[in-house]
């Protein structure tokens, strides 16, 4: 396993928002990190970036063992050489992510000069390639250009270049598609799954978007108010959800041929940080809660799908193996 | 058929940025004469992406901005011929629902002083107990009356819009992205609560989004925009597309099944800017079956029950 999170608890002061998630990523593979806002998916993304400082927070227990290093406990030195270089990221708004006083051209080459040791010269050549490859067309024009020349699709590739520049093992990218039109997203997580394909990369790829899961990932971790829900294949999860929450995500996507009215939405908002309910923090909006629901926090289940879940009243007959 | 409730007539608007110092003064048509009419109890779509001139539709509809050129017939009367007495009187039949409820609420308005606004616009006094009756009818507890828009989630703030445009027992609401800033599950409780209010209310809409796979769900009929213009008008939701660009639409909505992949879409490229449009076919230089012709001369919206301004439609 290029990447396996084990426990991983992140706390801010002394709230803990993210609690106990696990899952493992190979080469090769993505992985779709998925829930409403405010279930934790950035600060996992934070966490396997080693970012969390950057809003106070840390890990406060688990390890993040990528490549037999446990990014957890690893000095920052050594962090900082590792992301840009091994791990990558490629943020939500790729006009936050990009430095708006610089050209393109510098911006990407420094990746490759710092975390490859490059010269000017090559560095731009390897910028070239890269952009090419991402289908910028004029990539030498490009390169002098600002980056408020160029639209928001563009930007965002410029964002993956610099993301691969320096020959990355592991990219995570937080919602790279959210702020796109919808015919550049489809672009964009077509060019991100070629990519993966072609270089044998992982990518964590986390989204609202059940559709976009559906269409990208190779597995899913579902997760809500900082706990994971539900975990395992793509298709397993699409064919027989177990977890009353995924369900209800996957339901909020209009189908072709939907009947008005067939699309209820999860009743309810998902509980802030400061005030989870007890036991499993899905109960108040959950149809299936029952006995238990309300005080038992469920624990992980393996499931006979290669998958987890943890509920007390799962659906289509889980079966623990 | 009866006469439409709602009639746009050749619609246009023209952005003018003023020249500076070494600047050129330059427009835009961000609305290029489109016309459209919304019968009594249709929930007309208008889909594309930013810059398709959806937004600007929807203010020119309701004269929340001034028309360029053309018309818009409620019930037969020209709005854009009112004058501003009149069109506060007729205001009282239509509604806005907008897309940011952060920024379409004001901050320091409790939930009560935001549903009463309307009333006050038009001179009125709230009548007993129709604040309640608002709150009831978008699902939110009385209580809420008393609290300020940053106490409530996103989708409750959502709810005051619609509570607010709903206050004036309207016959025509205009809903501009009303779920785009929301989480999927609060879209969806969103989109079935209009959609219920629809059949309740017997209201008619016309419902702007990005989003095709949300429009082909929730409207009877569906217009296409790209750069200020309609490409195609599908007369059902589930129609199959004429306008290459409407294909592409569809083909880049993620279906939620992993079973059938979609692939690569043919589309490359994103919008031009509206300051500097192509002489021919706007999507010209994105279509797939451009052809010469194409890129010289500006195709015409073709009459008959399924509408499309192309060359070369797709054959179904």
């Amino acid at each position: 396993m290029l990447l396996s999170v084990k426990n991983l608890s992140v706390g801010i002061g002394t709230l803990t928002l993210l609690e106990s998630v696990s899952f493992d990523l190979a080469k090769g593979e993505i992985m779709g990190l998925v829930g409403e806002s405010g279930s934790g998916k950035s600060l996992t993304a934070l966490a396997l970036t080693g970012l969390l400082p950057l809003i106070g927070g840390r890990v406060t227990a688990g390890s993040l063992e990528f490549d037999g290093t446990d990014l957890a406990t690893l000095p920052k030195r050594k962090l900082r050489a590792l992301r840009g270089r091994r791990i990558a990221f490629i943020t939500q708004n790729p006009m936050t992510a990009l430095d708006p006083v610089q050209r393109i051209g510098p911006q990407v080459d420094f990746v490759s000069r710092t975390h490859l040791g490059l010269d000017r010269k090559e560095a731009r050549a390897r910028t070239i390639e890269l952009l090419t490859q991402l289908r910028i067309p004029q990539a030498d024009t490009i390169c002098s250009a600002y980056p408020h020349q160029l639209s928001g699709g563009m930007k965002q590739r410029i964002v993956i270049a610099m993301a691969l520049a320096g020959n990355p093992d592991l990219i995570v990218a937080d919602e790279p598609t959210t702020a796109l039109d919808v015919t550049v997203q489809a672009q964009i997580i077509h060019l991100l799954t070629r990519l993966v394909r072609e270089r044998g990369l992982a990518l964590v790829l986390i989204t609202h978007d059940m559709g976009v899961v559906a269409q990208a990932c190779d597995k899913v971790a579902v997760l809500y108010a900082g706990r994971l829900a539900e975990q395992k294949p793509v298709h397993a999860l699409f064919a027989s959800p177990q977890h009353p929450y995924s369900a209800a995500l996957i339901d909020c996507i209009p189908r072709e041929g939907m009947a008005p009215g067939s699309l209820t939405g999860i009743p309810g908002n998902v509980a802030s940080a400061t005030a989870y309910p007890a036991g499993c923090r899905f109960h108040p909006r959950c149809p299936r809660a029952g006995a238990g629901c309300d005080t038992k926090v469920p624990v992980q289940r393996g499931l006979s799908d290669a998958g987890t879940v943890a509920c007390h009243y799962p659906l289509n007959g889980a079966l623990d193996v | 058929m009866s006469e439409p409730l709602v009639k746009i007539q050749s619609l246009s608007k023209r952005f003018d940025t003023p020249g500076g110092f070494l600047k050129k003064p330059r427009s835009m048509l961000a609305v290029r004469d489109v016309s459209l009419s919304i019968a009594r109890g249709d929930i007309v779509g208008v889909v594309g992406e930013s810059g398709c001139g959806k937004s600007t539709l929807a203010r020119l509809v309701l004269r929340l901005i001034e028309p360029t050129k053309g018309a818009v017939c409620f019930e037969g009367a020209d709005l854009t011929q009112l004058s501003r007495r009149d069109l506060r009187k007729m205001r009282q039949r239509m509604a806005m629902v907008f897309q940011d409820p952060y920024s379409s609420l004001d901050p320091r308005y409790r939930v009560a002083d935001a549903l009463a606004e309307p009333f006050v616009v038009q001179g009125a006094r709230v009548p007993e107990g129709r604040i309640a009756e608002l709150l009831e009818k978008v699902g939110l507890p009385n209580s809420m009356a008393q609290s300020y828009p940053h106490q409530l989630s996103g989708g409750q703030r959502q709810r005051v819009g619609i509570a607010r445009a709903l206050a004036l027992n309207p016959d025509f609401i205009v809903l501009d992205e009303p779920t785009a800033s929301l989480d999927v599950s609060i879209q969806a409780q969103i989109v079935s609560l209009i959609q219920q209010l629809q059949r309740d209310l017997d209201l008619t809409y016309l419902f702007i989004s990005h989003d095709l796979g949300l429009v082909r769900y929730f409207c009877n009929r569906i217009v296409v925009m790209y750069l200020g213009a309609v490409v195609e008008e599908l007369p059902d939701p589930n129609a199959a597309p004429r306008h290459p660009y409407t294909r592409a639409l569809m083909a880049s909505t993620f279906a939620p099944d992993p079973d059938t992949r979609q692939e690569a879409t043919e589309l490359t490229g994103e919008i031009p800017s509206g300051f500097d449009l192509p002489r021919g076919c706007a999507f010209a230089g994105r279509c797939p079956n451009v052809t010469a012709k194409c890129r010289e001369t500006v195709p015409v919206l073709s009459r008959g029950p399924h509408p499309v301004a192309c060359f070369h439609p797709i054959q179904g």
